[in-house]
């Protein structure tokens, strides 16, 4: 089943840790997005495959976008 | 020959200085270090720590009433008003008050954290202070410099050093004051509690939100008028959209130009005398009260809303109703995360941290209403 990673907040991504195809355990540290002067880690929702990334570094995400894909 | 030697001495401060001010130093020289060593609120404390160095130099005049250059800024900038509401137009404009749009009830919580204010405000009468001093004193619990600073020029002029310096170190320590009280007050599972999206803003509401508010607080609490008027104004500036550069200047380089001449003067009307009073210690340690008490209240008003309703909010949330924005959100979202990585609360607690800087305004209005003759 895939699953969506979603941006929780408006904001910036500053660092994607994760490669298309790479296995990730559930709370991984998949991507950081900076809001209000914070940087907030955003986790894996779950176990799985990272399937895609939508988005890249320096990327103005909204709340609720979708950053990457994972199966 | 030694006459007019030792008359030359005596023009130079070194045969002036007292113990006092050299402590003084030290303490000037203490906030600088903090400033930038621990990074505590560099903005600020830099120049506040410089302007306790120059105030604690013999003979200087610097603070010379109607000559002294420092005692012009104060005299101009913050005693005649003019400052603290130029700074609050920055933070209007960089104010982002949808999270508080999004999830209105939350407002409750930016109310609920003033009541730091007022037990202090007992607390400190209950001492001996004057009831001018005890409501400056109170303030503190709000947690917003600039306030603070308005309300002691108002209200107890002799006060206004020790409380900015008070409420900007207590601002600092957010993120160590706040937690244990956090987590006492909090299960495990009230911190896992995850919010419910608020709805989606539109463009209109943002829009409508300065103007709608400016008509309401002031007919209100009439006194929050300076404060209130400014704040809303950078914020229209911001949600307008048209006028771009009046939001960056006010955001940036006036931001910038009027703390340079706020912390400054602020430092320097700390000079040994009127500093170096056991009053002042008692100010630490009553704002320290205040901002506690604010944060648990904060958390307690959360927990008791949740009893009435069934879309629990995460009690956490009401500590970011103390008006330090956005330290206080940043702690609220971290101390979150510890229970539960994946609880993305920092939009949240936006909601109650902007509403806290409005509350704050609010019972600093209340008190200039009730206090001055």
């Amino acid at each position: 089943m895939a699953t969506n990673v979603m941006a929780p907040m408006t904001g910036k991504i500053v660092r994607i840790n994760v490669e298309p195809g790479e296995t990730v355990a559930e709370d991984f540290e998949i991507l950081v997005i900076e809001a209000m002067k914070m940087e907030t880690p955003i986790y894996a929702p779950c176990d799985g495959m990272i399937e895609k990334i939508l988005k890249k570094v320096g990327d103005e995400v909204e709340e609720d976008d979708v950053i990457a894909l994972m199966a | 020959m030694i006459g007019p030697l030792s008359a030359l001495i005596k023009t130079t401060g070194f045969v002036h200085l007292t113990p006092g001010m050299i402590f003084m130093w030290i303490i000037g020289l203490v906030l600088i270090y903090l400033a930038i060593k621990k990074e505590y609120e560099p903005l600020l404390l830099l120049p506040i720590g410089f302007g306790i160095l120059l105030a604690n130099l013999p003979l200087s005049g610097l603070m010379t009433p109607e000559h002294g250059l420092l005692w012009k800024f104060y005299e101009y900038g913050i005693h005649w008003e003019i400052i603290p509401p130029i700074i609050f137009l920055g933070i209007g404009a960089f104010t982002d008050f949808g999270p508080l749009l999004a999830n209105p009830r939350l407002i409750f919580l930016g109310a609920g954290a003033q009541a730091g204010v007022y037990v202090t405000f007992f607390a400190a009468h209950a001492m001996g202070f004057n009831i001018m001093e005890a409501a400056t004193i109170g303030i503190i619990g709000g947690a917003d410099g600039p306030t603070t600073i308005f309300l002691a020029s108002k209200l107890a002029p002799q006060l206004l050093g020790a409380c900015a310096v008070a409420a900007y170190s207590y601002m600092a320590m957010v993120p160590i004051i706040q937690p244990p009280i956090m987590r006492l007050m909090t299960t495990q599972a009230e911190r896992k509690i995850r919010m419910k999206k608020g709805r989606k803003i539109s463009k209109r509401e943002k829009l409508l939100f300065p103007i709608v508010s400016t008509f309401l607080i002031i007919l209100l609490v009439p006194a929050s008028a300076p404060l209130i008027a400014m704040l809303m104004l950078g914020n229209l500036f911001r949600e307008a959209g048209v006028v771009e550069r009046l939001k960056n200047a006010a955001q940036n380089e006036l931001m910038n130009i009027v703390t340079i001449f706020l912390g400054l003067p602020i430092g320097a009307t700390m000079n040994a005398q009127v500093f170096l009073q056991p009053k002042v210690l008692f100010i630490f340690g009553l704002g320290l009260m205040a901002f506690m008490v604010s944060t648990a209240f904060g958390i307690l008003l959360a927990k008791t809303m949740n009893l009435f309703s069934s879309n629990k909010i995460n009690p956490l949330l009401g500590a970011a109703g103390v008006s330090a924005v956005p330290m206080a959100a940043r702690v609220v979202h971290k101390v979150g995360t510890e229970a539960d990585k994946q609880n993305y609360l920092l939009m949240y607690a936006m909601g109650p941290n902007v509403a806290g800087v409005i509350g704050t305004v609010i019972a600093a209005g209340i008190f200039v209403t009730l206090l001055t003759p």
